[in-house]
């Protein structure tokens, strides 16, 4: 039977019971659009603030303005007029809702500050730099700043970094420690293994990206990039077209039960003559652009595969750093058919990186990645680097295992995809960064030919498919799905991949399962035991959660949707003993007696670490994962 | 002496709830002919213009460290904000200034470089000018109180809003030093603020150990903030564009003649110890002989 953790709630980090009347009324609220709400106080501003699934028809709004001529980098305010729609009480979330908020026109808008987003930024401001003409460059980001939400091994291959800031050494960008050792394991319960290194880490960094994004924000601003932290996006706006044209943010200020707090403050629509979406793996508003212009489909690309990184930060014992000691870990904690492996990388300042990434098509619906992590700290391999260290910060996130298999036709009417919401992530090299960043790049430039010559936006694609990001993914094709098949076969595969096709392989492999539809039922998997946490080297989820400086407001509708209310305890906790509580790595989804003894799912949003793994891994893709108020989730500096 | 400085634990502000002993209401008690206030000047009153005291503080969320040589907090890397007491205090200011019964908010920091961007914060949150004070190093209250008062002597404000404590030290000092060098009156832990601009007075209700204690202060006064006295609005991203424009006035503690130096040291920062397992005892005689031999108290 599942085992229920109830823990002590700190008043940040504590439980937040839902009732189940305004648990009713919010999901009532997500479940179709075409419904108008009935209740009155949940319709307006829970219109705009819960619900991103379709895409919000903007109305005529500065319409001739916004294809203008730009001059100067300062965006235009100016409020929507002349919508000429009715303002009854119940409202169609859609149509109303873009037309009460202010305005903001920028020639590009990017969505996510993270290496991508900020490179494209950062490439548009050079390019009108060289050319001399000047345009408006717009990023908002939902972290509370550039960084906060920044996570990630890292070892990385600064081949992007060197064309798009070619002084960045110069420029004091935190890079500095420089690989200087690169083991690969196969870890047992009790041994580790030597293998030969399969990575070429030689010219590469062990960094902070989380500090790297942080010093490539203050870069973008020197160019007069507006860079916008604490505000989410949280709505695409199109035109009648059905061209996107811009974002709406988040409205500030709404109240758990969707009323208006005193403090509240409608979100404001930003408009872009492009628009580019940088979210990271899994990213909201990505996902919906993908579906509504069938992005897949449109180049026969496969659904995306995720892994989930959980990672610590130690501050260690002096005598155990080695500064750019790069490990790699196959083999145990994971099962021979679950894919994943650790990573251990001693970063500057006594500091070291651990964590272990998980593989979401993993098929036992007992298997927690969290627990798996705390495990893999007390190997014997492991343990004595860590003994007397400290941990300074935590995080997870899910990442992209796809490839080019699964990378969807990144343009659209209005803008593009870039970075890791279309999946660039090279999978055996385990470096996604460079490639992230390079696509950003490349999407500034067609960006700009778009806007100041009229060429066509799908010269991104093409540039992509001729660049080196596109040759790198394709050799690195074959490698996960090669595992699909097994532990044995995978490594038999990569090894013929690597060291006799050189990535010149004739075929290219499929990937499996989507990984929601992998998880097996709990009835052919019995319960897995992990060992308490010890406080030393292992620990529990609260005190690994105060550690990322995760943070909501607590009074806020819960981001997390389910599609269907129901679902949870007639689905996924009969058949498959609700794995949400288990894969979760913020403790979010817990399943708690009610008083009447059954169990009910309790979604404690405040805890939420934005990882999306909810998003990939529900068995029946009840679990939406929205965007909470701006400024909210985790805080991290050195991730 | 030696001063021992403990980090308190975050997570909360100090959620004050009033002793419920022999009150089983908040009582009231009017104080205005208890308080002096030697009114030096009185401003024109349509053209009030309040000062709000902001501060650029560890953001509450982030969990704070003690660097390795116990000589600060790690800040290096850390997530700063403007302190919340602060942005309750901006957000009065900017309440009374909306209500018609002031004509300008001016916020003002003091601090290093960077504090730069926690009063753009406050322009972006309504207020009107922005004043810094450059400073580096540990300032102390008496410091701060004594910028302040050179501060109050150019701008001339009829009421001084602060923030009740900074989260970083939770001195809780700086307003009521503020007032004592004014001489002005003094509302501390205000959670209402009600200006009379006829009458030229402010009534405070003051959270006190004992309840709710309102307090009559003739303008100009210094009022500082408690939680509960307003929800501080967000600064809207057209604001925070409209905020680039206004106006700051930099100074340094030079300019203002005043020294900042500190009689006061801080020698060395420590984290809490942690606390010990409890253990349970099987026995009253077993309790007896830990609280004897173990923990040497009876």
């Amino acid at each position: 039977m599942n085992r229920l953790v109830s823990f002590r709630s700190k008043s940040r980090i504590g439980t937040t019971p839902c009732s189940s009347s305004f648990y009713a009324r919010l999901l009532g609220s997500s479940i179709d659009a075409s419904r108008t709400r009935s209740t009155a106080n949940a319709s307006d501003s829970l219109a705009t603030v819960s619900r991103c699934s379709s895409l919000v028809p903007a109305r005529t709004l500065t319409g001739s303005s916004l294809f203008g001529s730009r001059n100067g980098s300062s965006a235009r305010l100016s409020n929507l007029t002349g919508h000429g729609g009715s303002q009854g009480v119940a409202r169609r979330f859609c149509s109303d809702a873009a037309a009460e908020r202010e305005s903001m026109e920028y020639d590009v808008v990017i969505v996510g500050a993270g290496p991508a987003g900020l490179s494209a930024a950062i490439r548009l401001k050079q390019l009108c730099g060289e050319k001399g003409v000047d345009l408006s460059v717009c990023v908002v980001e939902k972290g509370a700043e550039v960084g906060a939400h920044i996570i990630s091994g890292n070892v990385f291959e600064p081949r992007a970094l060197d064309e798009l800031l070619p002084e960045w050494e110069k420029e004091e960008a935190p890079i500095s420690v420089s690989v200087s050792s690169d083991k690969f394991w196969f870890l047992t319960k009790d041994r580790a293994f030597s293998l030969p290194s399969p990575f070429d880490n030689k010219n590469n960094y062990v960094i902070s990206l989380s500090q790297l994004v942080r010093w490539m924000g203050s870069k973008a601003e020197e160019y007069g990039v507006e860079i916008y932290p604490g505000f989410a996006a949280s709505e695409i706006l199109c035109d009648d077209n059905g061209s996107v044209i811009g974002i709406g943010t988040n409205d500030m200020g709404v109240a758990k039960n969707g009323s208006k707090k005193e403090n509240f403050q409608r979100g404001v629509a930003l408009k872009g003559r492009v628009t580019l979406f940088a979210e990271g793996c899994r990213g909201s508003l990505s996902e919906k652009i993908i579906k509504k212009y069938h992005l897949r489909e449109k180049r026969n690309a496969q659904h995306q595969t995720y892994a989930l990184g959980i990672k610590e930060v130690w501050e260690i014992d002096e005598s155990k750093h080695q500064p750019g000691a790069v490990i790699h870990t196959l083999g145990w904690p994971l099962d021979q058919k679950t894919y994943g492996g650790s990573f251990l990388y001693h970063m500057s300042e006594r500091q070291v990186a651990i964590g272990l990434v998980v593989a979401l098509n993993y098929k036992n619906p007992y298997l927690s990645p969290y627990e798996e992590f705390q495990k893999l700290k007390h190997h014997p391999a492991i343990k004595p680097i860590l003994e007397d260290g400290t941990v300074i910060q935590y995080g997870a996130r899910t990442l992209n295992e796809g490839g080019i298999q699964s990378v969807p036709y990144p343009v659209f009417p209005g803008g593009a995809i870039i970075g890791c919401s279309a999946g660039f992530l090279n999978v055996p090299k385990i470096k996604g960064t460079h490639t992230a960043m390079k696509s950003g790049m490349l999407a500034a430039e067609a960006a700009f030919g778009t806007l100041l010559e009229g060429s066509n936006l799908d010269s991104y694609w093409t540039t992509l498919q001729n660049s080196w990001v596109w040759e790198e993914l394709h050799k690195a094709r074959n490698y996960r799905p090669a595992f699909d098949h097994g532990f044995i076969p995978g490594m038999a595969i990569s090894a013929v991949e690597h060291y006799l096709f050189r990535g010149k392989s004739p075929f290219t492999l499929k990937h499996g399962k989507p990984d929601h539809e992998a998880t097996n039922v709990a009835r052919s998997h019995s319960p897995i035991e992990y060992p308490k946490p010890d406080g030393v080297l292992s620990f529990d989820v609260p005190t690994s959660l105060h550690r990322s400086n995760t943070n909501h407001d607590h009074d806020q509708p819960a981001h997390l949707k389910l599609r269907d209310p129901e679902m949870p305890t007639q689905v996924n906790l009969p058949e498959y003993d609700g794995p949400e509580s288990r894969y979760c790595p913020a403790r979010v989804y817990e399943y708690v007696p009610e008083e009447s003894g059954q169990l009910k799912l309790q979604i404690n949003a405040q805890n939420c670490l934005h990882c999306k793994a909810c998003d990939i891994k529900d068995p029946k893709q009840n679990i939406e994962w929205t965007v909470p108020e701006g400024g909210g989730g985790p805080g991290y500096s050195v991730m | 002496f030696d001063q021992e400085k403990k980090i308190k634990n975050r997570e909360s502000f100090s959620f004050w709830i009033p002793s419920q002993s022999n009150v089983c209401c908040p009582f009231k008690l009017t104080l205005s002919s208890l308080i002096v206030a030697r009114v030096e000047h009185l401003s024109p009153p349509a053209k009030m213009k309040i000062m709000v005291a902001v501060k650029r503080v560890i953001d509450y969320a982030v969990k704070i460290r003690v660097k390795p040589d116990k000589s600060g907090v790690e800040t290096q890397n850390v997530k700063m904000s403007m302190n919340p007491f602060c942005e309750i205090a901006l957000e009065e200011a900017l309440r009374i200034k909306e209500a018609g019964l002031a004509s300008e908010v001016v916020a003002v920091t003091i601090g290093p470089k960077q504090s730069i961007d926690t009063l753009r914060t406050g322009l972006a949150m309504g207020a009107d000018r922005g004043i810094h004070v450059e400073a580096t190093g540990d300032l102390f209250p008496l410091a701060v109180a004594k910028l302040f008062k050179a501060l109050v002597e150019i701008e001339k404000p009829g009421l001084i809003i602060l923030g009740k404590q900074a989260i970083d030290n939770d001195c809780n000092q700086t307003g009521q030093m503020v007032a004592g060098l004014l001489g002005w009156p003094q509302g501390t832990f205000a959670s209402k603020v009600v200006l009379d601009k006829e009458k030229q007075e402010v009534m405070v209700d003051r959270e006190v150990d004992g309840g709710l204690e309102t307090v009559c202060l003739n303008l100009p006064a210094v009022i500082t903030t408690d939680l509960r006295l307003n929800q501080p609005r967000y600064a809207t991203l057209p604001n925070i564009m409209k905020a680039k424009s206004k106006p700051v006035k930099k100074y340094t503690p030079e300019e203002l003649n005043v020294g900042t130096k500190s009689d006061l040291e801080v020698v060395e920062i420590t984290e809490p110890p942690k606390r010990k397992a409890g253990v349970l005892v099987s026995s009253v005689d077993e309790l007896i002989d830990k609280l004897r031999n173990e923990a040497h108290v009876i």
